[in-house]
Parts: structure tokens; C-alpha cells; sequence
């Protein structure tokens, strides 16, 4: 028994091949990774599903197959196969107690080249390199197909291996090389014909990705169709056939955060646009920046802007783990009012951007995130008014979680168009909804914001910058805080959106400033600064100042900001020059 | 003499269990894949089970205990804990979770509770039996046959000479070294 398990000692395939098995149950995992040292696999092992896909991330080629349970609690299964399959390509392999042929179906719909059964034995497990050299085999035909040259090359390159038997084992050499090649054609375009003929395995990667999902929002998510995209991604090695079946998988994938969000939404009812959250993220630009990792339900939830933003999403999602930092995941609570986009942060972990966490507010933080993440990124300019609204309720829920708010230094920038902005604020808020507990109930007010806000917020930014001055820490929790104040009071559109900038900027700033994780100053300040005169809110962000360095004063804070909403603060800063420093101002 | 009684009543133990349906062909594999480089593996896997899954039973125990009952949230639990006993392959364990994902989906709370009862049964049994099962191996090694692993710590207090055990299944070894 034991001996034929040890047998494959030598170096030839499939020896050697690297497997991630990835499993909420220890037992389970104990004993696969066993099983797979016996078949002398290299085994690495996860427990949760958001792990292996930082560690795929991490290291691209690193492996060659996935091995992943269907049932896991941080996320589904399919989920994690969707994943995989459109940013790494990798074979997956899905295995549950249950068989139910619409499980397995499903599977096999998502992408999975296999379906095992629990209990799995020893030789089922035997025999999975086989998936790994189909899908090699088939990137060769595709280049046979092409070109016969370069097909030959591989194939003879595949053959030398083979005879050596070498090639599994040096699976890095090989598929490195394959890859190689396949760059090396692109970027000499050798094959000739390659902007329209050339049929090389394609490797999704992250720019490629987000090009598509620019290309996608562009054309607008109904209309979209696979000639149309490939025009305007403008990438010559790209054929029509490879973005048709990468539509395909991306719509699989929308349609499943569709349903997400839809759940999500419930909150605040924002369904914006059809959109999953990806398209919000997408818009912003936040590609990568925005990996608000949290989950897809976050994403969803940045359907908000389904207006645009809707390739964007995609980034944000697949970027989940290249957020770094800007990554605002915005770790909403999920109710949070800004249901529309914010959702994510539950699951998102808040590595990605220590905005998400901040922002908390679900809604408000992918906002936030967004705008902050992204450091200018944001194009939203388009979206943002209807998606501020939606904002702006999540901005409220700040509560939520702002604990992170990881000083945003990019988002300053975001400067984001008033739209943008009003984003921002609201995730300001929500990240001060963190510490103000989101007393702030900012309404959709920014449905107003004019790109005038804009123009006000950069002042602001500068005004934010003082308060990193000053006390990074509450600044910015202060500036959450403030953020949602403003948000809140600002509810006069106008006010909002460039309180809402403001604050958003202040959010990012304070993230930025405020390593400690309280931002809620932070949005404060920037309300502050540069609303001039309309942003009631802005005044928020000044009071908030005075306290940041007090980190009680974030819960206070919303008492005091609904005072100011209350108290008609006619924003006491005309000025956008605002010192964010007064902070004594207005406090209304 | 005295270690091939003892062998052989291990032997016996294992057979029984396997003809009566307590443990499957898993567990044949998980032995298989014991070696020298992890004398204690079968040991170590039923441990790592049975701490597990006394967590799920608790929380399945806390969600029927609600009222109303959360079935979507038990079938979810419930099929959790199905994977898991049939890792090391708890046959009978598992016989009973089908049964209550069963009662779980048709929303039959009283089905529920009662198949619940023959789970956590069924699952105290079993660990019973296999604690009997590692001491048996556990006293046939104190016998006298010579120690092959190194020491491990296990969870189970019985199962603290099972080290010895691998020497189970390469028998003609284990022979040898019994003479």
C-alpha cells in the first residue's frame, strides 16, 4: 500500500506538481495534504479562502492546480472558483460531502474541472495532475492553431520535457516558459497577424482585467459586446474570442454579486444600478486601488454607481488583495446606509486598505474607499450624484467600522469630483461613523453636489492636510466623524457634496494622517476647509478638530454635529481656507 | 506470545468494527497513510475530529434549542459535520447526519431533535470504541514491542503508547519484532 504511494520518487510528472488545498475543515485538511505528500505533490494548505487567494496573489505562478471545499464560512466556494479562474487561470477542483447533481453542475458551470466526492480517496487524488496538463495541452493547441510555429516550438518544448519527464516537475520552468513565450510573442508581435489571429493562451492579468472592465463600463454594461470591448481596449495581441469567453466568466461573476447585493441592498435599497459592485468600483478607477476586498456583497453594493462605475467593480473585487491601503474595503457593517455601494467591508478583510476598515460603514467605505483609495482615481464625476445619496446614508451607519480608518494619504487626492467627493464624504463618515457611531444620519443629500464642490475640495485638501498635523489619529476619526456630520447636516446638496468632499477628503486625510485609526477627524477637516460658506457640514469638520486629539471626542462628536445640523450652521466657514485648525469653530 | 495476543486483538477489534459498520474503508486509508514520518497519523486525525466536531454538536444543540428553529443554519452545520466524520469515516455517524439533513430540509423539527440524539449516540460510541481500539495497540507496544515513533502528544490521554500502532500495519515488521 504504502510502497506504491512512495513510488513516484524520481522526478518525472507529475511529481512535484504544487497543490493548494483550500478547506474550512482541519481534519479534512490534515489528511489531504497527507494524501498529497504521498503522491509526492508539494502541498500547501488553507483554511480560509480568502488566504489562498492572497496566496495566489502573491505568488502568480506559484502553483499549479487548486484543490477547494464548496462549503466554507469566510466565501462560497464558486466563489473562490470565479476568482481564480478569471485572474489566475489556474485548474480548480471542488470537493463536498454533498453530490446532488445540481452541486455538482453548478460547479462545473462556475468552472471547476472536477468534482470530488468526501470521503476522497488516494487515487482520486492520484490523478489530478491530469487537469493540469489538459489545460497546458490546450493553450499549445491554441497556439498551433495560430501559429504553427510557435506551436511546434511548444510542443517540441512541451515533448523535450516529457521525455525528460521533466516537465512537471520543473512546472515552474515550463508553464514559466509557456508564459514566457507567450509575452515574448506579444511583445514582438511575431505572429504575424497578431492583433486579430493571434490565439495564444491569454493571461488575464490585473491590468488586463481592469482595461476590460473600463472597456466594459465605457460601452455600458448592456450593450456591451465582445467586438466593442476589444476595440476599446486597444490591446493588439487581444482577440475577440479571448474577451468573449472572458465576457462570458464576468457576467457569471456580475450576475452572482447581482444576487448578493440585491440581499444587501435590502438595507438601503440602493439597487442602483444592476450593476454589481463592480461597476461602482470601476468607475472610480479604483482599480486595484479599491480592491475593497470585502467581499463581493461589498461590491455589490457599489452597484451605486451602476451608473459607471461598473467596470470598475470588477477591479475593485479582483484587486481585493492589490488595494494596498487605498483599499477600501469598506467594512460595512453592511447595512450601512449607503447600501448602495458600501456593503462590502464584511467580508473584505481589512488588510487590503486600511480604508475599509475605517470606513466601515459598508457603503460609506467603499465610497470612501474609493475616493480615497484612489487616489484621483475617481472619475466618477459621472455616477457620483445618484450614488452619493445613496452615500449618504451608509455615511451614517460611520458606526459601523471605521476603527480602521488607515490613514488614506491617497485620498486626499481624491479630490474626486464633487461626486467624488460626496463619496468620499460619505465614506467619510462612514468612517467617523466609526467613532461617532453614526449619529450622523447623512441623507442622500449630496444628490446635489455640484462639481463646484470640487473645486472647494481642493482647497481642502489642503486644509486637510493641517490636520494631519495635528493629531493624526483623532484627526481622522474626527474627520470620520466630522465627515458624517457634515454629510448629514450638510443635507442640503450642495453643502453635502462639497462637505461630502470634504469630508471625504478629511477621511482620507485623517486615514492618512491618522494611523491610529480614528479618523473621524480627518473628514472633518476637510468639510471644513473648503466650503466655503454652503457646507454646513464643513463646519463640522472644524469642531472636530478641537477634539480629534481627544478620542472621546468622536462620539462626541455626533451629538455635536447633529447640533450643528440642527443649528442651521450656516457653515461658519465661508473661507474655504478654512483652517482646519480652528477647530473650535463651529461645533455648532 | 503475549504481543501477538495482543496484535491479534487489535486485528480482531479493527475487523469487528469494520464489519459492524462503525468505520469504513476511510479508515483503512487513513492507516495506509501512517508512516514512519507520522507514526501517530490516525490518532492524531480522530483527535483533531473529535475536538471539532464536539463544537459543531454544541452549536447545532444551541440552534435547535431556538425558537423558531434556524433549519437553513442547521442543514449548513449539519453538513459540516457529515465532511468531517467521514474523514476519518465514521460510517454510522454519518448514516445518522444524512438522516437529520433529511428531517432538516423537509422542516421537521421533532425528526430533527430525535436523529440529533442518535448522532451524538452514535458519536459517543465510536469515540469510545477507538479509544479502546489506540489502548489496545496502546498495551500490545507496552508489551514489549519496541518502540518505532517518536513521542507525540495527543489529545487523548488513552492513546499515549499509540505511537507503537504503526507498527500495525507493516506486519510482517511488526512479526519481527513481536518474536
Amino acid at each position: 500500500m504504502e510502497s506504491g504511494f512512495s513510488s513516484p520518487r524520481n522526478d518525472s510528472f507529475p511529481a512535484g506538481l504544487r497543490v493548494l488545498v483550500v478547506d474550512d475543515d482541519p481534519t479534512w485538511l490534515k489528511i489531504l495534504e497527507k494524501m498529497l505528500k504521498k503522491c509526492s505533490y508539494e502541498v500547501t494548505t488553507c483554511g480560509l479562502a480568502r488566504d489562498a487567494l492572497n496566496l495566489l496573489r502573491e505568488k502568480k505562478d506559484g502553483y499549479d492546480i487548486v484543490i477547494s471545499d464548496v462549503n466554507m464560512p469566510d466565501m462560497d466556494g464558486f466563489k473562490l472558483l470565479e476568482h481564480v479562474g478569471l485572474e489566475m487561470d489556474l485548474p480548480v477542483i471542488m470537493m463536498s460531502v454533498d453530490g446532488e447533481t445540481s452541486r455538482v453542475m453548478k460547479g462545473v458551470q462556475h468552472g471547476a474541472c472536477d468534482y470530488l466526492l468526501k470521503p476522497i480517496r488516494m487515487k482520486e487524488l492520484r490523478n489530478i495532475w491530469q487537469h493540469v496538463f489538459r489545460k497546458k495541452i490546450h493553450e499549445i493547441r491554441d497556439i498551433e492553431s495560430h501559429d504553427s510555429f510557435e506551436g511546434i516550438q511548444i510542443s517540441r518544448n512541451l515533448s523535450d520535457l516529457s521525455d525528460d519527464g521533466h516537465m512537471f516537475g520543473r512546472e515552474d520552468l515550463s508553464s514559466g516558459k509557456k508564459r514566457k513565450d507567450f509575452e515574448n510573442k506579444h511583445d514582438d508581435r511575431d505572429f504575424g497577424d497578431n492583433s486579430s489571429t493571434k490565439k495564444h493562451r491569454v493571461v488575464w492579468s490585473v491590468d488586463l482585467h481592469q482595461k476590460f472592465v473600463k472597456a466594459v463600463n465605457q460601452i455600458g454594461f448592456d450593450k456591451v459586446g465582445p467586438k466593442k470591448i476589444l476595440d476599446l481596449m486597444n490591446v493588439p495581441w487581444l482577440t475577440r474570442e479571448n474577451v468573449a469567453s472572458h465576457l462570458q466568466k464576468y457576467r457569471l461573476y456580475l450576475s452572482r454579486l447581482q444576487k448578493e447585493s440585491d440581499l444587501k441592498a435590502s438595507f438601503g435599497g440602493f439597487k442602483h444600478s444592476d450593476l454589481p459592485l463592480k461597476d461602482p468600483a470601476g468607475s472610480f478607477g479604483l482599480q486595484s486601488s479599491i480592491n475593497t476586498n470585502q467581499d463581493d456583497g461589498a461590491k455589490g453594493r457599489y452597484q451605486f454607481s451602476g451608473n459607471n462605475l461598473f467596470g470598475q467593480a470588477v477591479d475593485i473585487k479582483n484587486h481585493e488583495g492589490d488595494l494596498k491601503g487605498i483599499v477600501s474595503e469598506p467594512r460595512p457593517d453592511n447595512k450601512t446606509s449607503l447600501t448602495p455601494d458600501v456593503p462590502d467591508p464584511q467580508e473584505t478583510s481589512s488588510t487590503q486598505m486600511s480604508f475599509d476598515h475605517s470606513f466601515a460603514l459598508g457603503s460609506e467605505v467603499k465610497y470612501a474607499a474609493f475616493d480615497c483609495s484612489i487616489p484621483a482615481q475617481y472619475s466618477w464625476s459621472e455616477t457620483p450624484e445618484i450614488n452619493f445619496k445613496q452615500e449618504n446614508k451608509p455615511v451614517l451607519q460611520l458606526e459601523d467600522g471605521f476603527s480602521q480608518l488607515p490613514p488614506h494619504a491617497p485620498q486626499h487626492h481624491i479630490q474626486i469630483d464633487p461626486l467624488h467627493s460626496v463619496q468620499s464624504i460619505t465614506s467619510g463618515l462612514s468612517l467617523t461613523g466609526r467613532n461617532t457611531s453614526g449619529a450622523i444620519k447623512v441623507e442622500p443629500l449630496y444628490a446635489e453636489y455640484k462639481s463646484a464642490h470640487v473645486s472647494h475640495a481642493s482647497p481642502k485638501e489642503s486644509a486637510i492636510d493641517m490636520l494631519p498635523v495635528q493629531s493624526k489619529s483623532h484627526i481622522i476619526d474626527n474627520h470620520s466623524f466630522e465627515a458624517n456630520s457634515t454629510a448629514i447636516s450638510s443635507m442640503k446638496p450642495q453643502g453635502f457634496s462639497l462637505s461630502c468632499i470634504t469630508d471625504f477628503e478629511s477621511c482620507h486625510r485623517n486615514l492618512i494622517s491618522a494611523s491610529d485609526s480614528t479618523f473621524a477627524p480627518f473628514n472633518e477637516e476637510l468639510t471644513v476647509c473648503w466650503l466655503p460658506g454652503d457646507f454646513h457640514s464643513k463646519n463640522f469638520g472644524l469642531p472636530n478638530f478641537t477634539d480629534y486629539n481627544d478620542p472621546g471626542f468622536i462620539s462626541e462628536i455626533p451629538a455635536h454635529l447633529y447640533d450643528a445640523l440642527t443649528a442651521d450652521y450656516e457653515c461658519p466657514f465661508d473661507q474655504t481656507e478654512y483652517t482646519l485648525v480652528d477647530q473650535g469653530l463651529f461645533i455648532a | 506470545m503475549d504481543k501477538n495476543r495482543h496484535l491479534q486483538r487489535q486485528l480482531d477489534m479493527k475487523r469487528s468494527l469494520l464489519d459492524q459498520g462503525y468505520l469504513d474503508e476511510q479508515f483503512i486509508q487513513l492507516e495506509e497513510l501512517q508512516d514512519d514520518d507520522n507514526p501517530d497519523f490516525v490518532e492524531e486525525t480522530v483527535t483533531t475530529f473529535y475536538n471539532n466536531s464536539a463544537r459543531f454538536l454544541q452549536n447545532i444543540e444551541h440552534t435547535l434549542g431556538d425558537c423558531p428553529i434556524d433549519f437553513p443554519k442547521l442543514d449548513n452545520y449539519m453538513h459540516h459535520f457529515k465532511g468531517s466524520s467521514s474523514s476519518i469515516g465514521a460510517t454510522r455517524v454519518k448514516n445518522e447526519c444524512t438522516r437529520f439533513i433529511e428531517y432538516c430540509q423537509a422542516a421537521n423539527a421533532q425528526g430533527c431533535v430525535r436523529t440529533f440524539l442518535q448522532v451524538k449516540q452514535e458519536h459517543a460510541i465510536l469515540k469510545a470504541k477507538l479509544e479502546t481500539y489506540f489502548q489496545m495497540a496502546k498495551s500490545r507496544i507496552a508489551a514489549g514491542a519496541p518502540s518505532l515513533c517518536r513521542s507525540k502528544n495527543t489529545s487523548f490521554a488513552e492513546f499515549a503508547s499509540y505511537r507503537k500502532y504503526k507498527l500495525f500495519r507493516k506486519s510482517d515488521i511488526v512479526y519481527r519484532y513481536l518474536k
